[in-house]
Formats: structure tokens, sequence, C-alpha cells
């Protein structure tokens, strides 16, 4: 079996008193979907600022194939393909779509040391970004200020931007935050079109979409990993079932091993 | 086939963006006009280009790549006391001194740009403030060099290209400033629709969002640093050139105050917001302490409060935005 996409070895930040993330042992094979779930303030976002590189560790080493970045800036670890996206929309306002995306792909080619040539001289990263925003459908809107797009289009954005990088693992924070029902069923059917050579963790808090989407979930509380399986493993749990039932009960759909079969 | 088409629609779109504007060619042919319709203020018209040189260097790195300076008259000091000390002992002529003023500033750009890459936001501004205190204090120690207060003497400027006599109504002068203005625009035009000039909008939108999309945003803010202050360099040696002195004046902080001042009020991050502002600011400043000296600050300060409090992106912002009502309507 070939190395894992991404792992962390006994990862462990505190802020203070506050233990954010606690010997925290993960490894992501290739290709597969993974969701990251677990109550509000588990830890969830730290995990993926420790792994992205902006926050740096008390402890603990990341491996992006088989490779420790753990003391690489976060530019750099994106260029060896390990990108993130936000939860909150973190986007260039007054940029165009195309322009956003564009500049992403001019950044991973290199064209974005050039000055001396016009942004025209480089159809290619054009096209490619012209590409990435159709494959999100967001091609209609391209040339509109990043400002003035819809909230789901910026979401869709944040990925585009992502995607821009040709990631290898991709860590989505909360891909959907904020958009209604019926467009983040959309947003993450985009998310699982996306090529199987792209490892993909997300955090999600709607767990009838987590149960979709995801091949294997992890479940954090209290800055440590509770338990790492499949879907089918994490809704059988007693020990996931007492973590939700006790802090939010709407949150942990009852009937979650039964949307497994329907 | 169609398809083709469509996948070059982006870049017609791109393309066109970067196309001259009639506006644009307007305000170059204008400027050219000046030879005849105010042949009594070719000095002036010779200040303003400097002065428009300068604020578009200032341009490139708070109005594209959003670090705010407050001591960017250590680079315009630097280009006019080197231009102006190459004169002094002995090589006058005007090219290779503009050359030189460019990369003694640039090499003092480039060194500093790895603190100031750093740093943002009121740190970034008292970093500057601080550099441009510095080199104007060591220019006033180091007398024996610079003259101190009373600055460089002994400066002769050899003829523009061994033909062009420097006379005394400033015909000359203009023309090389006015034509060194148009060169150093055309640069930072290009490079502003580079990708590069893209990234460093990348960084004035969303600092922290740029390591996300794995962009090396220190070593473009090195470059663009360095690039302005080779630019601002320049400008100073140009002034040095056809004015033929050089005082501490050109390190001064007020210096430093002005140009920013100039670009606020013609409008940051469009290229021109730092020549128009020039213009605007250098007229008013003439026209208005021929009526009253010591008032001339009242109505700069109003002038700019005015424009910060109803033209939030200056003059030409303020222009754009009518510009664009008016069309749609």
């Amino acid at each position: 079996m070939s190395a894992p996409a991404l792992a962390a070895r006994g990862l462990a930040k505190s802020f203070g008193s506050l233990v954010a993330a606690s010997d925290i042992n993960i490894e992501l094979p290739q290709g597969v979907r993974y969701a990251l779930i677990g109550p509000n303030g588990a830890g969830k976002t730290t995990l993926i600022n420790l792994m992205t590189g902006m926050l740096r560790p008390d402890a603990g080493r990341i491996l992006l194939d088989d490779a420790d970045i753990t003391a690489l800036p976060p530019d750099q670890r994106v260029r060896r393909g390990l990108v993130r996206t936000y939860q909150i929309n973190s986007l260039f306002p007054h940029l165009t779509a195309l322009e956003s995306v564009t500049l992403a792909v001019c950044e991973r080619s290199r064209a974005a040391q050039t000055w001396w040539r016009e942004l025209s001289a480089y159809p290619r990263e054009i096209e490619e970004a012209y590409a990435i925003l159709c494959s999100l459908k967001l091609d209609s809107v391209c040339h509109r200020l990043t400002r003035e797009l819809a909230y789901g289009q910026q979401r869709l954005l944040e990925i585009a931007l992502a995607l821009a990088t040709r990631p290898k693992v991709l860590l989505l924070d909360e891909p959907a935050a904020g958009v209604p029902r019926e467009e983040s069923t959309e947003l993450f059917a985009a998310i699982a079109g996306l090529s199987r050579d792209i490892t993909v963790l997300f955090i999600e808090h709607d767990m009838e979409l987590v149960f979709r989407f995801a091949t294997r979930i992890i479940v954090m509380v209290g800055g440590r990993v509770l338990v790492e399986g499949t879907a089918h493993e994490i809704a059988a749990d007693t020990r996931v079932r007492a973590v939700y039932l006790g802090r939010a009960v709407s949150k942990m759909p009852a009937s979650a091993p039964g949307l497994l079969h329907g | 086939m169609a398809l083709a088409e469509k996948a070059s629609a982006p870049l017609l779109h791109l393309r066109a963006q970067a196309r001259w504007r009639p506006a644009e060619i307007a305000f170059w042919l204008a400027a050219l006009l000046s030879y005849a319709l105010f042949p009594n203020y070719l000095s002036l018209a010779s200040q303003i280009a400097i002065a428009g040189m300068f604020a578009l260097s200032l341009d490139l790195i708070v109005g594209y790549a959003g670090i705010v300076s407050l001591g960017h008259a250590a680079f315009f000091g630097l280009g006019a006391y080197t231009a102006g000390l190459l004169s002094k002992h002995g090589w006058g002529e005007p090219l290779s001194g503009l050359a030189a003023a460019a990369g003694a500033a640039g090499i003092v750009g480039y060194a500093t740009s790895f603190v100031i890459c750093r740093f943002r936001h009121l740190a970034l501004i008292m970093l500057t403030l601080g550099f441009g205190l510095l080199l104007a204090e060591l220019a006033n120690s180091l007398g024996w060099l610079t003259g101190g207060m009373d600055g460089l003497q002994g400066i002769h400027t050899w003829k523009l290209l061994s033909y062009f006599h420097f006379d005394l109504y400033g015909y000359t002068a203009f023309g090389y400033a006015l034509a060194v203005l148009f060169v150093v625009y055309l640069f930072a035009r290009r490079l502003i629709h580079s990708p590069f000039g893209l990234s460093l909008r990348g960084i004035r939108e969303n600092f922290l969002r740029m390591p996300a999309i794995g962009a090396p945003s220190r070593s473009h803010i090195r470059t663009i640093y360095t690039i302005a202050a080779a630019i601002a360099g320049i400008a100073g040696a140009l002034l040095t050139q056809t004015t033929e002195t050089v005082s501490l004046d050109s390190l001064d902080l007020s210096r430093s105050a002005d140009v920013l001042v100039m670009l606020v009020l013609g409008g940051a991050g469009r290229l021109y917001g730092g020549l128009v502002g020039a213009v605007i600011y250098l007229v008013a400043r003439d026209q208005f302490s021929g009526i009253a000296p010591q008032y001339w600050y009242f109505w700069i300060g109003l002038l700019l409060v005015a424009v910060v409090v109803l033209l939030p992106d200056g003059i030409l912002g303020g222009l754009a935005k009518l510009a664009s009502r008016w069309s749609r309507s």
C-alpha cells in the first residue's frame, strides 16, 4: 500500500490553558473523501490551521506524501499540494472571478513572477482558470467582481481558488457554511465530482451531507480524535452518539444509520 | 471551432482591459500641449512631471500592493543626491545620472525591503517614517558629502544627448522630464497589467489569503518595493538635473507627506491618480500661494478633507463613478 496522502503524528497545540489539539494521529489515504466532525470547539479548524501551517504546532509532525512538512511556511505547503479553503469567505472582493482564479493559476505556474509581459501573453493560464470556473458553473459570472457574486457563488469561488493550485490534498473548512440546504447539496455534488487524484477532507455539521458524501469520518472532541472509521462504524458508535446526544440532540439524526440505506 | 471561440473569450476580455483608452491618449497630448499653452509656466510643468513620477512610484506600493509608506522621500532624496554628487564630481551626463540614481535608490530599497515585507499597517507606516528620518538625519550630519544645510553646490548638467542645452526658460527641462515620465509610465503600465501586477492587487485585496493560494507575498513585496524605490530615485535625479541644486528638502518628511497627499487627492491604485494629483496639488499651490502664501496649507487641508470624505477613491475614482453612472442611464 502506498504512503498516506497526508498524515499527522502526535500533533498538539495549546492556547494558554486551552488545549486545542492534543496527540492527534491521523492518516488520509490517497483519494479518500473524509469528513471531520465534532461539536463546536472540538478543534476541527485548529487542526486544519496546523496542517496547512497557519498555526505552528507545539509538538508533532505533519507528513505530506511521506515528506515532513512541519517546518514549511503555508505558501510552500500549497506548492506541494496541501491546500485549504476557509469557513468564512476569504476572497479578493475587487477582483473578478476570472482574475482571482487566474491569479492563483499564475502563482502556481510561476507566471506571477513576471512583470515585463502582459497577462494576455499567458493564454494557457487564463484558459485553465476559465476551465475551472466552467467546471463549477461559474463561467457565466466570471467577469463580475467577487463582491457582487451571490453568496453560494462565492463559496464555489473558494473551491475554484483551491483547485487552481492543483491540490493533492484539499482541506475544506465548512464549504457549505451559510449556504441554503438545496444549494449545499449541489455544492457537495461538485466536491464529490472532483478528480479521485485529490484527497479531500471536509468539516461539515450537517450529518445528512456527511453520511452522503464521506467515505470515512473522523470525530473530534475536546482537541482529541475520538474515533475514526467508515460512515457505518461511526453511526453505530456509542461514544459518538453520547457526544452528540450530550451536546446537541438535533444535530445527530436518530435515523443516521437509516440514511445510509435510503 | 465554436469551443475554441468560446475559450478565447476570457482572454480577449482581459486583453481589452489593458488597451489604451481615449482619455489616456488625451492626457498625454494635453501634457505635450502645455508647451504651447503655458510657455511661461514650463518650470512649474517640469515640477509637476517630476512630482507626478514620484507619486506614480508611491502608487505602485500604496495603491497596488497596499503598503502605506510615510518615508518615500528617502528614495527621492537618494536619487537626487546621487545625480548631484556625480555631477559635482565631474560627470554631468543626464541619462547615465538617472541610471545611477535608479541603481542607488533601488539597492537601498531592496536592502530595506527585507524588513518592510514583514510588517503591515501602522507598524509599516512607522517603519518607513523611521527609515526616512534616519536617512534625512544622515544626510544632514554628513556635511562634507552632502553640503548639509547649504545643499550641494556646483552641480552642472551636461547637454541632453549632447545636443539639447538646458535653457533658462525650461524648454529642455520640461521636454526631458515629460519624456522620462512617459517612459516610466509605460513601464509601470506594463507592470500593472502583468501577472505580477495581478498578484499585487491580490496582496492589496486580501493579504492573508495569498499564502493559501501558494503565493510568496513577501518576495512580491520585495520586488515592487525595490522597483518603486528606483523610480522615486529617478524622479529625485530629474529634479537635481533640471534645477541644478540639491538640498535636504529632497529627503524631508514633508516631501513624503506631500506625495502621499497628491496620491490620495488623485486616487490611489489607478496609475493616473498620482499624475492628476500632482497637477492639482502643484497648480493649486502655485495659485493659492500667489494670493496668500501663509494660508496655503489651510486650502490644501480643506481640499484633502473634502476629497477623502466625499470621494474616498480620489478625484479620478469620483470621475470614474460618475462616468459609469452616466453611461448606465
